[in-house]
């Protein structure tokens, strides 16, 4: 499809079944489904001939720790031949195992165990599911909201034992978190929420 | 009588000249034939990620420069590309074609070292000596603009830091005029040469499917003959108004993806020299004081200014709620940031997609059957920098 709005009609009606919600923003196609579908929706839009998203740009969570659905797993998905970026979306809450993807895109297999390791999500089918970026033997998942960002343990060498320990981290200095946000008036957006709640009032 | 041979696993770094760095890989050897390669990634890991969630918009550049450290301002351009994108400001004309010349210049310092080392992992020792002349002299130049060789800090979201110092532009012309014969020069040690050619050509075969399929970009889709570059499909800053052309490889391998990057640094060349003959005096970042910071001149007069300054600093500017992704086109191939505002100053998440994570990934598919030998050949022309890859 040569254009992003034909492109938004053709998804919508052929997989209007498993399509949540399309957005057009930044030049850019956002897609919400449900976990259950991501198989197919992305065989589809790699195999169709008026989609052609033939490649994984890259997959990745946000956390949401105060939502009941914590987790929303993110697709980036790249049309060369149309040109086009497709980004597909979708919810669901702690411990749930999700789609693996890759037996339709083989470079999903590290961006997988990313997730995984940053965010403990696992993923059903995977062939290697180990941590990819942390250190052997580490515990948590950084990119989690709750992991604090100086981390739990820390790594040195031991003069003692003559080997390298692993201990809790200890800071001369706690991290500090100065807290500047304040009304900064004059912004157009800001000026535009105090507006909006002005009419509320 | 029979005897069982077992297969011989071989710790391949992370210790080692060839692994670009630190690299540990797993390789699986049945006598000099690799039939399996598991890479270790992470040694490198500094959790550039979350930093950037706990740092403002500003802070969050210098981590930037600490991805792929060979082209620091290509993967700075993409963070400030995306915060321009949600805040929806214009760059002046002036700052684009800055950022573009840096962006260059930052493409012929990756593909230097690139070119070079993986000469150098083959047997070459010379073009690497000839190489890194030119680099220095390149990384002076981000000296001269940001005031260090390395860790620029100098695009913002709205321009750059601080305009080009007097006669940095001369000097980059001048460069520009001398930099073609050394690349000739690279050219007349490696192109024709017998023994770079026996180790390259025909090693690390990608064909156009498997090269979509393993999510490669840049010069490693290129080789294989996609002609996609983002800098023409997508263009970004004042990519649209240069001509230049994308050269395509033919067979997918080794020796074509050097011979690409050779001609990509002559086209850097001559976009260089097309900013230069059409940049003019003018503003050289967003005027809005929102934004952009004021000159320390206007901080003596201006309460406004003040004031301005002093939020900037602290506080730092406020992005509304939005997400976006934004890629450009870093030596190394498709470098994107995928960017969550949340009307804080900082940002909610901030995903980098590094173009080597992907390329390192097909590292077992691109040399089972291949020989113990051509893992530095095929790791060389991956164009593999640890900074990015493990973030």
């Amino acid at each position: 499809m040569k254009n992003l709005e034909d492109l938004e009609k053709k998804i919508n009606s052929e997989l209007n079944t498993k399509i949540n919600n399309t957005e057009i923003k930044h030049n850019q196609i956002y897609i919400e489904i449900d976990k259950e579908d991501i198989i197919d929706v992305a065989l589809f839009l790699k195999t169709n001939q008026d989609t052609k998203f033939r490649q994984l740009i890259d997959i990745t969570v946000v956390d949401y720790p105060e939502q009941n659905q914590r987790f929303e797993v993110v697709y980036l998905f790249l049309s060369h031949e149309f040109n086009q970026r497709l980004i597909v979306k979708y919810s669901i809450v702690e411990n749930e195992v999700i789609p693996s993807l890759t037996s339709i895109f083989p470079s999903a297999n590290w961006m997988e165990r990313e997730v995984f390791d940053m965010y403990g999500v696992s993923f059903k089918d995977h062939p290697d599911m180990r941590r990819i970026l942390t250190d052997y033997g580490f515990e948590g998942h950084p990119l989690r909201k709750d992991f604090p960002l100086t981390g739990h343990s820390e790594v040195r060498y031991s003069e003692d034992q003559k080997k390298v320990i692993n201990e809790p981290v200890k800071l001369e200095q706690n991290y500090r978190n100065f807290d500047y946000e304040s009304p900064w008036e004059g912004t157009k957006y800001i000026k535009e929420e105090i507006e909006n709640n002005d009419k509320k009032n | 009588m029979t005897k069982k041979i077992k297969n011989l696993n071989l710790n391949f770094g992370p210790q080692h000249p060839a692994a670009h760095g630190v690299l540990r890989l797993i390789l699986e050897l049945d006598g000099e034939v690799v039939e399996k390669a598991d890479p270790h990634i992470g040694l490198l890991h500094r959790g550039t990620e979350k930093l950037i969630e706990n740092k403002t918009y500003m802070q969050a550049v210098p981590y930037f420069d600490r991805l792929d450290y060979v082209a620091p301002m290509n993967q700075e351009h993409a963070f400030a590309l995306a915060i321009e994108k949600i805040l929806k400001i214009d760059v002046p004309i002036r700052a684009q074609y800055i950022r573009v010349i840096f962006c260059e210049i930052g493409r012929i310092l990756s593909h230097i070292l690139n070119v070079t080392t993986q000469a150098l992992d083959v047997g070459a020792l010379t073009p690497s000596l000839w190489g890194f002349e030119e680099r220095e002299t390149l990384m002076t130049f981000y000296e001269r603009a940001s005031g260090s060789r390395l860790h620029a800090n100098y695009f913002r979201a709205g321009g750059v830091h601080q305009d080009l110092p007097k006669g940095l532009e001369e000097d980059i012309l001048k460069f520009c005029e001398t930099f073609p014969k050394i690349i000739n020069d690279l050219e007349s040690l490696l192109t024709d040469n017998r023994i770079f050619k026996q180790r390259n050509v025909d090693i690390g075969v990608v064909t156009k499917e498997d090269a979509l399929d393993y999510s490669f970009s840049g010069v490693m889709i290129r080789g294989s003959g996609v002609p996609w570059d983002l800098r023409k499909s997508q263009p970004y800053d004042c990519y649209e108004s240069l001509d230049f052309k994308i050269p395509v490889g033919k067979n997918g391998d080794c020796y074509d993806r050097y011979l690409c990057r050779i001609e990509e640094m002559k086209e850097s060349v001559s976009i260089i020299k097309q900013c230069l003959a059409k940049m003019e005096k003018g503003p050289i970042k967003s005027l809005d004081g929102k934004i952009s910071p004021p000159p320390k001149a206007e901080i003596k007069q201006s309460m406004e200014a003040l004031i301005h300054h002093f939020k900037l600093f602290t506080e730092g500017y406020r992005v509304p709620k939005d997400e976006i992704y934004t890629a450009v086109e870093a030596p190394k191939g498709e470098f994107g940031v995928y960017l969550i505002s949340d009307g804080s100053s900082k940002p909610y998440k901030c995903k980098i997609r590094a173009p080597g994570f992907s390329h390192l990934q097909s590292m077992d598919y691109l040399i089972k059957g291949h020989m113990l030998a051509d893992v530095p050949a095929v790791l060389g022309s991956l164009d593999i920098v640890f900074g990015e890859v493990d973030r």
